[in-house]
C-alpha cells in the first residue's frame, strides 16, 4: 500500500489536516474521515451524481476525485448549504415542490442545481434538464425537481410562480 | 366531487385529508442529515466484501482462502463449506403449485454456481478497502458448465441451468375461465372468431435500480441480532432471518432506517443479509456490507423477463370474444422470496378493463443462468396491461377502428359495477368513461389526429403517433384469504397502533415500511382528521420491528389501502376508549357522548371536554371509571374484503424521426383514478415517478446478458436509467371514484404510472410508423431498433 500524504482541505468553512492514502476518494474522505454522510454514493462509475459537492464553488462528483486532489481547496457539501439553521433556497424549494421522495439523490441534485444556477441564473426548462443530466433520480420523474430549480431561478414561491406541473384539479399550488 | 370532507368523521373541523401537505420527511433529507444504512458506524465495526462468481454456471472445485486470510486487516474469510451447518436455503415463500421445483439456494455457494455474481466467499476485514483488496486474493477453481440464457431455449431443457434439476421448469400454473366457472371456453371463442389476432411480446428484463445500493449492518451483541437493512420489508426480513439461520425470532430485530428507494427491488430478503448476520455472529463484532452499484445490478433481483404469446378472438364489430395467453416467465437461477408468484399476479389482469367472456392463461416459470427475478414496480400487472393494450391496438388496426373506440366497445360501463371479471376478480367501482373523456380533453385528441394526418400526407420525416393506454390493476395486497388461495405463505393484513401521550399528542406505529412514499405525512393527516388533533402533533413511527411489532411492510401499493386503514381502525378504538373516560368525567352516560371537532360532547348540551383533557385525565388516573386501565392506546389489524382497483387512461403523442429512429414524447397526458386522495402532492409524486419507470421500459432500459452469461449492462454506463433530459413534462389529472373495500375509499397509486405508460408509449410509436409497414418493435424502442424496423419495412415493402 502506498504511503500516506498529508492534505489540508477546507470543508464547509472548517479547515481539516489529515493523512490520507493516495487512493482514497474524496467522497470516502468526506464520509468516512469527516463524517459528512450527507454526500452519498450511488454508483461506482460516476453516473448517478449522488456524491456531487462543490470544489471552490463548482460542482464535482466526489467519487471521481481523489482526496489528495482536494488539497488546498475549498469543499462545500450539502451539510454546508443551510446556514444558521435556515435552509438554502434550493433546499427550501425542493421541500416546497415535493422534489424528493426517498431523498437519496437529493443532496447531489441540490449541489448540482446550485452550481447550475450560478452558471446560468435564468435557465429554461430544457437547460435545467440538460444541467441535471449527470444526476439520476428514480423516484420523482424529475418534473418536480425541475420545478424546484425553476422556482429558485424565478425567485418565486412555488405555486405563485405559474410553474404548475399539472392541469385539472391536481394542481399543487396549495402550500400548507 | 370528493368524499374527503366526510372521511375524518369524528375529528377535525378543517379536514387534513385531501390537503396538499408538504412532507414531514424532507428536512433531514435536504440537509444531508439522512440515516441511510451505509451512514452508520458502530464501534469496532468490520466490513464485508463478496467474492463473486465470474461464471454463469460452474462447478466449484476448490476455494483457496489462505492468501486472503493473511492479507492486512483481514479478520476472517468465509466459504460455503465454512457455514454449511448454519445457512439454510434462501427462502421462497410462494409455491404457486404444490409441484413447484427449485434448487437448493445457499447464501454462499457450496458446489455449484448458477449465475455470474453469485457469492462464493466472503471477506471480513477491519476496513472496507482492506476487504476489497483481499477479494482479489481468494483463489477459486471452477469447472465451467454449459449455460442457458435464452428463456425460450431454456423451456426446451436442452441445457439445464442446474445440474441438480431434471428440468428448467419450476412450475406450470393454469387459469381457465371455463373450468373456473367465470367465463366460457377460449377454444370455442378462437374456433368461432371472425377476427383472430396472434402476437408474441417480449417483456425485457429490467433492474429496479433503486438509487441507494443495498446496505446491511448487523450488531450481534450478546444473543441478540440487530440488523439495519435497506429493505422494504423489515418484518418479513426478521422472520426470514430467524427461520433461515435458526435464530429465535425474539432475538432478531430488524431496522429499516432511511431507505433510498425500493420499487420492489428491496422486497427480497437477500443472501447478503444472511451472510452479514452469519459474519457478525462468528466474529462477535458489528459487520457492515454495502454493495457497489455493479454488484447491485449483477446480483440484485431483476423484474419483468417474460415471453407472452397471445391469441385474441373478436367479432368484426370489435367485440372481443376471448383471450388466450401463454407465458414463459424467467425466474433466473433461483426462486426469490416471491419471484415465482409475480407472473400469476399479472394473470388476473390480462382482461384489463374489459368484459372478455372467455380467458385462459398458462404460465410456465423457467430457470435460466441469470440473476433471479422478483417484484418490480407493478409486479406482473405491467406485463399484463402491456399485452392487452397492445392487443387492443392490433385489433383496432385490423378492423380499421379508432383505438379508443375499440376499447369503448369492450370496457365495463360505469353502471355495470360491481363487475366480476372473467379472471374472477370483483371490480368494486370504476368509471372508465370519465377518465377517458377527461384525458381526451386535456390531450386535444382530435387536434393531434389532424396533425398526424397532416404529417402523413406531407410525408414528414418526423411522424406523429398517438398512444392509447387504459388500465386497471388489483392493488392493496391482501386480502389474506385470497393470498392463501394462491398458495402465498403469509397473509396480507396490516397492523397499526395509535398511542395517546399524556399531552394528547399522538404516536402512530405502522406496520408498513416506507422508502420515499411519505407515510409520515399521510398517516399524520389521517389521524389528525380522525382525532381532531393538529397535524404537527402526530408522530409516525415505522421500520423497526421492536417498535412496530407486527406488520407486513410496503409493496404493491398496499400501504394506504391496507396499512392506512389499520391506522384509522386503531384511532376509532382510541375514540371508543376515550368516550368512556369522557362520560365518566362529565357524569354522563357513554351513549350520550359524541366526538366532534376534537372534543367529547354530551348530546344536546353545551357540556364538552377536549381530547387532550381526556388524554391527561387518563394518564393521571385520578378519576377514571372503575376498572378502566389508564391507557387509551389501541391496536388494530386490517384485512380488506377485496383488492382495490385504481384505473386510468393515458395518452401519449409520440414523434418518431424516420431518418434516425429517434423517439420523442411530444405530449403525455394521464388521468388516474386512485379513489379518495389523502394528499394530492404525494399522489402526483408517485404518478410522476411511476411514469418515468414505465417510459424507461418502453424506451431505455434492458438488462442484457451475453451468451456466456455475463451481464453486459453491469453499470450505469450501460444500464440506461433515464435522466432529466430524457423524460417529458407530464400533464396529470384525476377522476375520483371511491373504492368500497375500505372506509376511506382510497385505491393506491404507487404502480399506476408504471403500468399504464409503457403500452401508451409503444402504441404511440407504432401508431406513428405502422403506415410505413412496421408491425412491431421490441422494447426498449431504442433509436437503433426503431431505425432497423423502418429499414426492414422498406425492404419487405408491405403496408398493413
Amino acid at each position: 500500500m502506498a504511503s500516506s500524504k498529508t492534505i489540508t482541505v477546507e470543508v464547509d468553512d472548517v479547515s481539516y489536516t489529515d493523512d490520507v492514502e493516495p487512493r482514497l476518494l474524496l467522497v470516502q474522505y468526506l464520509r468516512e474521515r469527516l463524517g459528512k454522510t450527507g454526500t452519498l454514493v450511488g454508483c461506482d462509475t460516476t453516473n448517478c451524481g449522488a456524491c456531487t459537492v462543490h470544489l471552490d464553488g463548482v460542482s464535482v462528483k466526489s467519487c471521481t476525485m481523489l482526496a489528495v486532489q482536494a488539497d488546498g481547496h475549498q469543499v462545500t457539501t450539502i451539510e454546508g448549504m443551510a446556514t444558521d439553521g435556515r435552509l438554502a433556497p434550493l433546499q427550501e424549494a425542493f421541500h416546497q415542490c415535493h422534489a424528493l421522495q426517498c431523498g437519496f439523490c437529493t443532496p447531489g441534485m441540490i449541489m448540482q442545481s446550485a452550481s447550475l444556477l450560478t452558471e446560468n441564473p435564468h435557465p429554461s426548462e430544457q437547460e435545467i434538464r440538460d444541467g441535471l443530466e449527470g444526476n439520476l433520480c428514480r423516484c420523482t420523474g424529475y418534473q418536480n425537481i425541475v420545478a424546484a430549480v425553476r422556482s429558485v431561478a424565478d425567485g418565486t414561491v412555488y405555486g405563485d410562480s405559474g410553474v404548475s406541473t399539472t392541469v385539472g384539479e391536481t394542481e399543487t399550488a396549495g402550500v400548507s | 366531487m370528493t368524499a374527503t370532507t366526510e372521511v375524518g368523521g369524528t375529528g377535525a373541523s378543517r379536514p387534513e385529508v385531501g390537503k396538499a401537505r408538504l412532507r414531514k420527511e424532507d428536512r433531514h433529507l435536504v440537509t444531508g442529515r439522512s440515516r441511510f444504512t451505509d451512514n452508520m458506524v458502530l464501534p469496532g465495526m468490520l466490513h464485508l466484501a463478496m467474492v463473486r462468481s465470474p461464471f454463469a454456471h460452474a462447478k466449484i472445485t476448490a476455494v483457496d482462502t489462505a492468501a486472503a486470510k493473511s492479507s492486512p486487516g483481514v479478520v476472517a474469510v468465509l466459504t460455503g463449506a465454512d457455514v454449511a451447518g448454519e445457512q439454510g436455503s434462501v427462502p421462497n415463500v410462494w409455491p404457486i403449485t404444490p409441484e413447484q421445483k427449485g434448487p437448493d439456494h445457499p447464501s454462499i455457494a457450496v458446489d455449484e454456481v448458477a449465475f455470474a455474481g453469485e457469492v462464493v466467499a466472503v471477506i471480513v476485514a477491519r476496513t472496507a478497502a482492506a476487504a476489497r483488496d483481499a477479494v482479489e486474493l481468494v483463489d477459486v477453481s471452477y469447472d465451467e458448465l454449459p449455460v442457458v440464457m435464452d428463456l425460450e431455449e431454456a423451456f426446451t431443457d436442452k441445457v439445464l441451468a442446474h445440474t441438480s434439476l431434471e428440468s428448467n421448469l419450476s412450475a406450470t400454473w393454469v387459469f381457465d375461465s371455463a373450468e373456473a366457472g367465470t367465463g366460457s371456453s377460449v377454444q370455442e371463442a378462437i374456433d368461432n372468431a371472425e377476427v383472430l389476432i396472434e402476437r408474441t411480446f417480449y417483456q425485457q428484463r429490467l433492474i429496479p435500480a433503486f438509487m441507494e445500493p443495498r446496505s446491511i449492518v448487523v450488531d450481534p451483541t450478546g444473543e441478540q441480532v440487530t440488523m439495519w437493512s435497506s429493505t422494504q420489508v423489515p418484518h418479513i426480513a426478521r422472520l426470514m432471518v430467524a427461520l433461515t439461520l435458526g435464530i429465535p425470532e425474539s432475538k432478531v430485530r430488524v431496522i429499516a432506517p432511511d431507505v433510498g428507494g425500493g420499487f420492489g427491488g428491496k422486497l427480497q430478503v437477500v443472501p447478503e443479509e444472511f451472510i452479514t448476520v452469519m459474519a457478525a455472529r462468528r466474529t462477535g463484532k458489528p459487520c457492515k456490507y454495502t454493495e457497489t452499484r455493479s454488484e447491485s445490478l449483477q446480483a440484485g433481483h431483476h423484474g419483468r423477463a417474460q415471453v407472452q404469446r397471445l391469441k385474441l378472438a373478436a367479432r368484426k364489430d370489435g367485440t372481443v370474444t376471448g383471450l388466450s395467453v401463454n407465458l414463459l416467465a424467467d425466474m433466473g437461477a433461483y426462486l426469490g422470496l416471491i419471484g415465482s408468484g409475480i407472473p400469476i399476479l399479472g394473470a388476473f389482469m390480462y382482461n384489463g378493463i374489459y368484459k372478455f367472456p372467455a380467458y385462459r392463461l398458462e404460465c410456465n416459470n423457467i430457470f435460466t443462468n441469470k440473476a433471479w427475478t422478483g417484484a418490480y414496480r407493478g409486479a406482473g400487472r405491467p406485463e399484463a396491461t402491456f399485452a392487452v393494450e397492445r392487443m387492443m391496438d392490433e385489433l383496432a388496426t385490423e378492423l380499421g377502428m379508432d383505438p379508443l373506440a375499440v376499447r369503448e366497445t369492450n370496457w365495463i360501463r360505469h353502471e355495470e359495477f360491481p363487475f366480476t371479471t372473467v379472471a374472477g376478480l370483483e371490480y368494486d367501482t370504476g368509471n372508465y368513461e370519465a377518465a377517458t373523456s377527461k384525458a381526451v380533453d386535456h390531450f386535444d385528441y382530435e387536434g393531434l389526429r389532424a396533425e398526424q394526418k397532416r404529417r402523413r400526407d406531407a410525408n414528414d420525416p418526423v411522424q406523429l403517433g398517438i398512444g392509447v393506454s387504459t388500465f386497471t390493476e388489483m392493488c392493496g395486497l391482501a386480502p389474506s384469504r385470497v393470498l392463501g388461495a394462491l398458495n402465498y405463505a403469509a397473509g396480507g393484513w396490516e397492523h397499526a397502533q395509535v398511542r395517546v401521550l399524556p399531552t394528547g399528542n399522538i404516536e402512530v406505529v405502522t406496520g408498513t415500511s416506507p422508502h420515499g412514499q411519505g407515510h409520515e405525512t399521510a398517516w399524520s393527516q389521517l389521524v389528525a382528521d380522525k382525532l381532531g388533533v393538529p397535524f404537527e402533533n402526530v408522530e409516525v413511527l415505522h421500520g423497526d420491528t421492536q417498535i412496530s411489532q407486527r406488520g407486513l411492510d410496503t409493496y404493491g401499493s398496499r400501504s394506504l389501502v391496507v396499512g392506512g386503514m389499520a391506522v384509522l381502525a386503531a384511532a376509532d378504538k382510541v375514540i371508543e376508549k376515550a368516550k368512556a373516560v369522557a362520560a365518566h368525567l362529565m357524569e354522563a352516560s357513554e351513549e350520550d357522548i359524541e366526538f366532534v371537532n376534537g372534543s367529547f360532547t354530551v348530546k344536546g348540551t353545551e357540556q364538552s371536554t377536549a381530547f387532550g383533557d381526556v388524554a391527561f385525565a387518563t394518564f393521571s388516573a385520578h378519576n377514571l371509571p372503575d376498572g378502566f386501565e389508564p391507557n387509551l392506546d389501541s391496536d388494530a389489524t386490517f384485512d380488506p374484503a377485496n383488492f382495490s382497483y385504481p384505473h386510468g387512461t393515458h395518452l401519449a403523442a409520440i414523434e418518431v424521426d424516420t431518418e434516425t429512429g429517434h423517439v420523442g414524447i411530444l405530449k403525455y397526458v394521464c388521468v388516474d383514478d386512485v379513489g379518495v386522495v389523502v394528499n394530492p402532492l404525494l399522489v402526483e409524486g408517485q404518478v410522476h415517478g411511476g411514469l418515468a419507470q414505465g417510459i424507461a421500459q418502453a424506451l431505455y432500459e434492458e438488462a442484457v446478458y451475453d451468451d456466456a452469461g455475463t451481464l453486459v449492462t453491469g453499470s450505469f454506463v450501460d444500464y440506461l436509467v433515464p435522466g432529466a433530459a430524457d423524460l417529458p413534462h407530464y400533464i396529470t389529472a384525476r377522476t375520483e371514484t371511491p373504492a368500497t373495500s375500505n372506509q376511506l375509499g382510497a385505491k393506491g397509486v404507487g404502480e399506476a404510472g408504471t403500468i399504464a405508460s409503457t403500452p401508451a408509449i409503444v402504441n404511440g410509436i407504432l401508431d406513428a410508423v405502422r403506415h410505413l409497414g412496421v408491425k412491431d418493435i421490441k422494447m426498449p424502442c431504442t433509436p437503433s431498433r426503431v431505425w432497423h424496423a423502418l429499414e426492414e419495412a422498406k425492404t419487405t415493402g408491405g403496408v398493413r
